[in-house]
Order: C-alpha cells, then structure tokens, then sequence
C-alpha cells in the first residue's frame, strides 16, 4: 500500500497541529496582539506545570495504563515544600524531598500495579486520595511562600530574556521545554522508551517478544510519579504557596491534553510531543474565551468535552481503517 | 452497648453462613470488615452505637446516618454495577449527578404561575417537573454514554470521560453559572425528610436495590448482562442482544446518577454544578469492588455493592466521630481500597498462601 504517501499513523497528530493553528489564526484575526510573542509566553507559562505534568500523563497512557494521582500529588508536594519552607528548611532541600517523595510514590503504585497486576485505574485511585489526605494532614488551608530566598532567585535570576521588550523565558518554562526534549528523545531513541510502546500496544506479545514488561510498567509509574512531583514544584514556584485543594481534577485535564495531542487511551500509539500541542489547545481555548471576554469560563470546558469527542472519534475512525487493511 | 452487640452477632453470623454458602462468598470480605469497625467503635467508643428517637418520631445516631449517607454512593454503585458487569465503566456520573441537579433546581424556581395546570396544585406539579426533568437529563446523559460505547464502540473509560470533563460545564449552562438555591419543602424532602423513622434516602437506595435485584436475577437479563461481560462476540454469536444491553445498563447507571444527583442537591437544597457528586464516580466504583464484582466484567454481586457502600460510609463516619478532619478521610479511604484490591488480587493470595505454607513446612521440620 504505497499510495499514502502520508502515513496514517500521523492523521492524529497533524489534526492537533491543525486544531491548534486553527485556534491560534481564530484568535489572531480576531484580537489584536494575540499573536503577540508576550501571550504566547504568557500562554507556556500558565501550562507549564500542566505540561510538566502530561508528560508523566502521556508516558502511563502509552504504556496501556492510566494514571488518576497526578492532581493530588501537585497538591501534596505544593503544601509539602510551602510546609517546609515555613519552617524555615531551606526551599531547594524541601523541593528535592518533595521529588524523592513523589518519584517514590509513583514507584510503590508501580510495583502494585506491575506485581501484583491490580487494575492501574483502582491503584492510582487509592493513591489519588492518599495523596489528597496526606496534604490535608500537612496542612488544612494554604501556605504562602514569602520572600523566600531560593524561590527569589529562582525567579529573579534564572530566567533568559526574550526579544528586546522586557519578555522574559521564566524557570518553570524552561524546566518544561527541557524536559520535553528528554521525554521526545526518551520515547523515540531509547530501548526503555520504545519498551514502553510494545507494552501499551500488545502486552502479551511484549512478554513474548522477551521485553521486561512488569520493569517497564514500574518505571513508567515511577517517571510518571516523578513528573507530577516536579509539576507541583513548578506550581508551588507558579504560585509562591501550596494548598491542599490545588489542582482538583487536574489528572483529568492532563489525560485530555493526551487524547487532543493524538494519543490512543488505549495505549502504544501517540507522540510524547503531542501532548505538548495538547496542552497548548487547552491553554489556547482559555485565553481565547479570556479575550473573548463575554463569552463565560464554562464554555472552556464543554469545547474541551467535544474537543476530546472529536479526537476519540478520529482514532477510532483509523484504528477501524487499519484493521481493515490488515485484514 | 446491647444494640452494637447484637448488631456485630448478626453480622458475624451473616459472615459466617456467607462463607459456607455459595451464594454469598463473596460478601464475606466485606462483611468481615464491616464487622471489625463496628467492633473497634464496640470497644473504643460505645456512644456510636446510640440510637435515640426524636419526638417527631425519626430515629438518629451515627448508624442511622450511616445509612442515611451511604445512600448515594449505593444509588450509584447499584448502576455501576451493573456497567460493570457487562465489561464496562461509567466515570461520568458524578458530573452527571450535576446536571440532573441543576435541572431540577432550575425547574423548581421557575415562577409557580407556570405550574398551574389543569387545576393541580402548582406546587405539586412543579415538584413532579423538576425530578422528571432531573431524570431525564440522567436518563439522556445515560444514553449518550450508551450510544458512544456500545453504538460506536468506543472503549467505555474514554467515552465517559467526554461528559465527566464536558458535564460540569453544561450543569453550569442550565445555571447560568450560578448556585440556585430552593426552599420547596417538596423536594427538600427527598434528601432530608423521613417515612417510617428511617431516612427517606435509604428507603430509596433499598427499592431500587430491590428492584434492580429481582429485575435481574429473577428475569434473565442478568445472566444476560454477565455473559456480555465474560464474552461480548460470543454472547451475540448464542442470540443475545448484546449492544441493546449494554445500553441499558449505561441508561439504568444514568437513572440512578439522576437519582443520587436529586438526593444530593434536594440535601442542602441548593444546585451546585461545581461540587455536586464531585469524585462520588471514584466511591461508587470502589463500593462495587470491594463487593466483589471485577473490572473485566462477567459477574456481579449488587449486594456486595451495598456492602461496599455501607463500608465506605462506616470508615467515614468513624473518623467523623473520632473528630477526624473530613479532609483527611482520604487516606484510610486509599488504604482499604489497596488492601481490598490486594486481598482480591490472585499474584497476591499465592504468594501469601506460599509464605504461610512454607511457614508451616518449616515447623513440621523442627
């Protein structure tokens, strides 16, 4: 069959391409400056911890499973490092606790997933209320972080300036972009990545095939622990304190940003890079209806449900075309 | 103290008979648990057992709001259940809880002179509006997922998450983004009101249970059900209407969505799209666990939902009455969840039964 020459493994990710060019000419011809370079900054530096955390989203989707903790544990690891901080513990210390704490969480989810084969959907559930619990047990209302040091020069000093109008790449949004290089190079180049797809495509055929399956499936839930840790020091940086209510449901935003960014929440098939075109269409779809100014904020989340209808029907659209082929 | 003697009796006989019969095994774990929080309260803090009467004639006490709370995760558990067994899973419904809230809030403020039809009481007639409207919205949401599942095949998680992430939204569309608040003494009655001393919630959770119940296991829609779940292309190879049923059950799981929605707005009497049945999906598929019923369909047991609910409560309000931050309920809500699904996990009960085996080994060595 050589007369594609588009592969239609890549329909999906061309059409969240196209979703988000097509949100971003809606906007430019309708608002001035919203092609500016200080929205589209602005627009990665309100996602960025929600981009931090889909790549951990992303990973656990394409390896078949599904991870619910991830909003819990921005929330945990927000009111862990604030806690800390008040007590006067040195902030990069507590944000290195905090990672450890969160990368360790993901790999006990991991083993009970992976060992014991308990549905991926029960284990993070529990997890996402442990989580959620232990935040409270820290702390019942919000903690501001003021004046703190480190967090002052993190802000202050390690940011790269941008054009020549005072715009500035922050921290967080580097941190992001970063890892978004290692996490594409991670998924495309590596044994362990590729791993991660045989496992979400065909599990039994991976065991066959000799691949380490429960290792992998540990692995992507310890990454997956380890990425929503570091969003939520990304989000404690966001916001200078940590509250146990943060991030409410955000595992559901960061699993839409998968689906938009042409992932199968069935597992193995996606980009690692989509879900950052996922995330830029969410966040898009928000700034829009900010400019838009009459329009009110709950649109954002029925455009997001039909968004997700679309992309859900597409891939079932192609994985009945390819089927077919096969056939 | 002779209340929570004979209760705890009971249920250890109940446990007992449920280990010896084969219909009932898989009630044991849960009863199990049930029976030993009951007995630590028994122990540690008699006063729950305390179950005084008011003079209007209701009962109160932390078991009879036990019953009383557990009774929307049970609504929802008795649909999931059923979802479940045929393979499926609904996450939806506590968005769509929601929306059948804010219908029926919306409807119950509209001006009563809009109600006055064929010379009823406007009253009456609004109430009556307002939970048909709130039913069916759930009952249409249901479909939806029905269509999407079992109609276009989508894999069930990802075709309710469309309407878990779009449904806040539209419960705000009916809204208007605001939190309708109501005063009927009506449909306030739904989610505060009494009948026979007992709470009118729980009577609504039991009907329905025991509709559901012999609806399904004395037709034979349930063995329907299950065989769809063990095998869908075989079931529709031996002649059953295998998508017309799997469509049910998302209709049934959105009623009792609707229902459970009613209870909760018509509670604290107001409509509020953003924290109505917020994570009450995650408690009603927990329920149907720990009752025994698997994620990969095939079986179901709607009275270890029950049980399920009732356990969930029970911890709940445990904590609540050892004054426990509600807030912090999360953690020994997670901590049963992974023990439960250990318990029921095979990897997990051979390596124990090896463990215990080789320990007995080693005794008969020395």
């Amino acid at each position: 069959m050589k007369r594609l020459r588009f592969p239609v493994r890549y329909v999906p990710f061309a059409a969240t391409v196209a979703v988000f060019l097509l949100v971003y000419a809606l906007g430019i011809c309708n608002f001035r400056n919203f092609g500016s370079l200080r929205v589209f900054l602005g627009l990665l530096h309100d996602n960025a911890y929600l981009g931090i955390a889909a790549i951990g989203a992303e990973m656990v989707i394409l390896s078949g499973g599904i991870d619910l903790s991830v909003g819990a544990v921005i929330a945990f690891t927000g009111v862990l490092i604030a806690k800390l901080a008040g007590c006067g513990v040195n902030a990069g210390a507590a944000m290195a606790l905090a990672l450890a704490a969160g990368t360790l969480f993901g790999a006990l989810q991991g083993v009970l997933i992976a060992r014991y084969r308990l549905p991926p959907f029960l284990v993070t559930l529990g997890g996402m209320f442990f989580a959620r619990g232990s935040s409270y047990m820290i702390s019942e209302e919000a903690i501001g972080i003021l004046n703190n040091p480190v967090i002052m020069v993190i802000e202050d000093r390690l940011q790269i300036a941008v054009g020549n109008r005072g715009l500035t790449l922050e921290f967080i949004d580097m941190l992001y972009l970063a890892l978004l290089v290692i996490a594409v190079v991670f998924m495309q180049k590596t044994t362990a990545g590729r791993r991660v797809y045989a496992v979400g495509e065909n599990e039994q055929a991976a065991t066959l095939m000799g691949i380490p399956v429960a290792r992998t499936k540990v692995m992507v839930y310890t990454l997956a622990g380890f990425c929503s840790a570091l969003a939520g020091i990304a989000f404690t940086i966001y916001l200078k304190s940590g509250n146990p209510l943060n991030c409410i449901g955000l595992e559901m935003d960061a699993i839409a940003a998968a689906v938009i960014g042409g992932t199968l929440l069935t597992g193995g098939v996606g980009y690692m890079i989509g879900s950052f075109f996922g995330v830029l269409v969410l966040g898009l779809i928000q700034v829009l209806i900010m400019f838009q100014g009459n329009i009110n904020s709950w649109w954002t989340r029925i455009i997001v449900g039909a968004l997700v209808l679309v992309f859900i029907f597409m891939q079932n659209l192609i994985t009945q075309l390819s089927n077919r082929r096969r056939i | 103290m002779l209340i929570g003697g004979f209760i705890i009796a009971v249920l250890a006989g109940l446990v007992f008979l449920c280990g010896k019969s084969s219909h009932g095994r898989h009630l044991r774990w849960p009863l199990t648990a049930l029976t030993l929080l009951l007995l630590i309260n028994l122990i540690f803090k008699p006063g729950f057992f305390t179950v005084e009467m008011t003079s209007d004639g209701y009962l109160y006490g932390s078991l009879i709001d036990i019953l009383n709370h557990s009774s929307k995760t049970a609504i929802l558990a008795i649909g999931m259940t059923l979802v479940m067994a045929t393979g499926g899973i609904d996450i939806s419904v506590g968005s769509v809880m929601a929306i059948s809230g804010a219908m029926a809030a919306t409807v119950i403020v509209m001006p009563k002179e809009r109600f006055a039809l064929w010379g009823l009481d406007p009253a009456a007639v609004a109430f009556g509006a307002a939970v048909l409207c709130g039913l069916l919205v759930a009952v249409a949401a249901g479909a939806w997922n029905g269509f999407l599942t079992s109609g276009c095949g989508i894999q069930p998680m990802v075709a309710t998450l469309v309407l878990m992430v779009a449904g806040r939204g539209i419960a705000q569309l009916i809204t208007d983004g605001t939190i309708i608040t109501f005063d009927d003494p009506l449909l306030s009655f739904i989610g505060n009101g009494h009948l026979l001393t007992l709470p009118f919630t729980t009577w609504i959770a039991w009907t329905l249970f025991a509709i559901v119940a012999l609806l399904t296991r004395k037709t034979a829609l349930g063995l329907f059900v299950e065989s769809i779940g063990n095998n869908e292309t075989a079931s529709r190879y031996a002649g059953i209407e295998a998508r017309g049923i799997k469509w049910l059950t998302y209709i049934i799981n959105g009623f009792c969505a609707g229902v459970a929605g009613l209870i909760v707005s018509s509670n604290i009497k107001c409509a509020d799209a953003n924290h109505a049945g917020l994570y009450l999906e995650l408690d009603a598929i927990l329920a149907t666990v720990i009752g025994g019923t698997s994620m990969s369909g095939g079986r179901f047991y709607l009275s270890g939902s029950m049980a399920g609910a009732l356990l969930i409560q029970t911890v709940a309000t445990m904590m609540y009455a050892n004054d426990v931050n509600p807030a912090v309920i999360a953690v020994p809500k997670a901590l049963v969840v992974i023990v439960v699904c250990l318990l029921q996990s095979d990897v997990f009960r051979q390596k124990l039964s090896r463990r215990f085996h080789r320990g007995a080994a080693q005794e008969v060595d020395a």
